[in-house]
């Protein structure tokens, strides 16, 4: 049911793990299964230098939370606002359709992580 | 994946070469319908007749009261929307328990909806129902009680007698949906006091596709299927022979087998829950320390969730199932671990294995050896789990 991608990052999943003195933490539960994820990220001069996550979820909760770290590590805040949902999962090639709820989760959590950052460090927001 | 092992018997079970070996020939030689008059007809019709002797012979009934059907889920329906039907003008009341098989949930619901009241009871911590809830819930509406012998997903084994002797007492027909009990524990329609019946072929080792449905004489049923005379006018269309006779030797060869195959099986069980209970904190055995199915095994592992869980086993060839909300189509968590008082994060852990008879000591200590690891490299990964504190709490 899930493709060789999101196996290979369920299996070897990226950027496992938490940040000590992180600039941005997000967390969100999933309302529709009632799953979790936490993402750190670590930022300098608005580049997204690290990031981590920690996922309670199913098998593609965690494909897309792995990926997505991949997605936004190096780039800027700003590009890292533009990942969705639909581009994780295509990044994935592809998830099953009761699971695209799970591709959610990462985004969100993206999300909360920045509007964290940015909470924090209002100075330099909106360039 | 070099070795796998299948830990999901409770889902089905392969077919015994044995019961294949009888069920072939009706393929390609004895071909007849049963209900014709000529030499192919009687031939199969005998079969028919010796299937449903089996059946009853292993149920300690009467051969007149057996049925065969497509499935335990269509036996589940016959007997439920069937009594309900038919005894409309009694009452509308149903009493069931709030663990039972989607097959009778979901019938029930159907049936609340065209106006029967239901009574779902609740059952204890283990899963066990209180036969004297069963007592204070019949009021003169009731009708009928159905309540499974032995739950699919924990294992755990209901009072069926006791429950038997409270529903005859007040004169309410009695079902019990017994497709996972049938050959892991004995099973006899009088000593458990019921009136009907549900059997699943496939539950041991058996073909899928046929089950059966034991109605005892004199309880009033509606027909569900309409159509030719089969099954004594009771539940019409051709019989599935080959399945039929192959649900006839599988439940034979399940009774005979019984206290050996099941000595066996419920020392590899115990030999897993006692290995995994030790080995990994934070875990809860689901369902009841004794009064369980001697194959089911059933596990919370805290801070994880089960697809992930089965994902990882699988990787490891091992094959389980799980009662996670992610596992399930409808994202809900199980409603029997619910029932059983687990929290919605408990249940998202849920790891089910049930034992059959071709599983050895090797393969349950390889999983022994396997599933701390993963449950282990899923927790590392669960925001829930705080290592720093021995994943004593949650953070
Ligand atoms: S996170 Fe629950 S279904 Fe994917």
């Amino acid at each position: 049911m899930y493709s060789d991608k999101v196996m290979d990052h369920f299996t070897n999943p990226r950027n496992v793990g938490e940040i000590e003195n992180p600039d941005g933490v997000g967390e969100v539960g999933n309302p529709r299964c009632g799953d979790i994820m936490k993402v750190y990220i670590k930022v300098e001069d608005e580049i997204i230098v690290d990031v981590k996550f920690k996922t309670f979820g199913c098998g593609a909760a965690i494909a897309t939370s792995s990926i997505s770290t991949e997605l936004i590590k190096g780039k800027t805040v700003d590009e890292a606002l533009e990942v969705t949902n639909k581009s994780v999962a295509e990044a994935l090639g592809g998830l099953p359709p009761v699971k695209m709820h799970c591709s959610v989760l990462a985004e969100d959590a993206i999300k909360n992580a920045i509007k964290d950052y940015r909470a924090k460090n209002p100075a330099k927001s909106s360039i | 994946m070099e070795q796998r092992i299948y830990l999901d018997h409770a889902a089905t079970t392969y077919t015994k070469p044995e019961v294949l070996e009888e069920m072939l020939p009706y393929f390609t030689e004895m071909y007849g319908n049963p209900s014709s008059v000529h030499s192919f007809g009687r031939e199969t019709r005998k079969a028919l007749d010796l299937a449903r002797d089996r059946v009853a012979r292993a149920i300690n009934a009467d051969s007149n009261d057996i049925y065969f059907t497509g499935s335990g889920t269509e036996s589940d329906n016959w007997a439920i929307k069937g009594v309900a039907l038919a005894n409309r003008e009694k009452g509308n009341h149903i009493i069931t328990s709030s663990i039972e098989h989607h097959a009778v949930m979901h019938t029930c619901g159907k049936l609340e909806r065209e106006g029967f009241a239901v009574t779902y009871l609740p059952v204890d911590k283990y899963g066990l129902v209180d036969p004297e809830l069963v007592r204070e819930a019949i009021t003169d509406k009731t009708i009928l009680i159905s309540i499974m012998t032995a739950n699919n997903e924990i294992g755990t084994i209901q009072p069926i007698k006791e429950i038997g002797i409270i529903a005859q007492g007040r004169n309410i027909i009695f079902h019990t949906d017994a497709v996972q009990a049938i050959g892991s524990i004995p099973v006899d329609v009088n000593e458990m006091n019921v009136d009907l019946l549900s059997i699943s072929a496939h539950k041991f080792y058996g073909p899928k596709g046929v089950g059966a449905l034991y109605m005892r004489k004199g309880v009033k049923a509606q027909q569900m299927i309409h159509g030719g005379a089969q099954e004594k006018n009771r539940r019409a269309g051709t019989e599935n022979l080959p399945a039929i006779v192959g649900l006839g030797k599988a439940i034979e060869l399940a009774v005979t087998d019984m206290p050996a195959r099941n000595t066996r099986i419920q020392s590899l069980r115990d030999r897993l829950i006692e290995g995994i209970m030790s080995n990994v904190d934070n875990t809860l055995l689901n369902g009841h320390p004794t009064r369980r199915l001697p194959g089911n095994v059933n596990f919370s592992f805290e801070f994880i969730e089960g697809e992930s869980l089965l994902l990882s086993l699988d990787i490891k060839g091992i094959a389980g199932s799980s009662g996670s909300a992610c596992t399930s189509g409808s994202l809900d968590p199980s409603h029997v671990l619910l029932a059983i008082g687990l929290p919605h994060e408990t249940a998202h852990g849920s790891l089910r294995l049930t034992l059959g008879d071709q599983n050895t000591e090797e393969e349950v200590d390889y999983v022994l050896e396997v599933l701390p690891q993963v449950v282990q490299r899923l927790r590392e990964m669960s925001p829930l789990f705080n290592q720093q504190e021995g994943g004593k709490t949650y953070v």
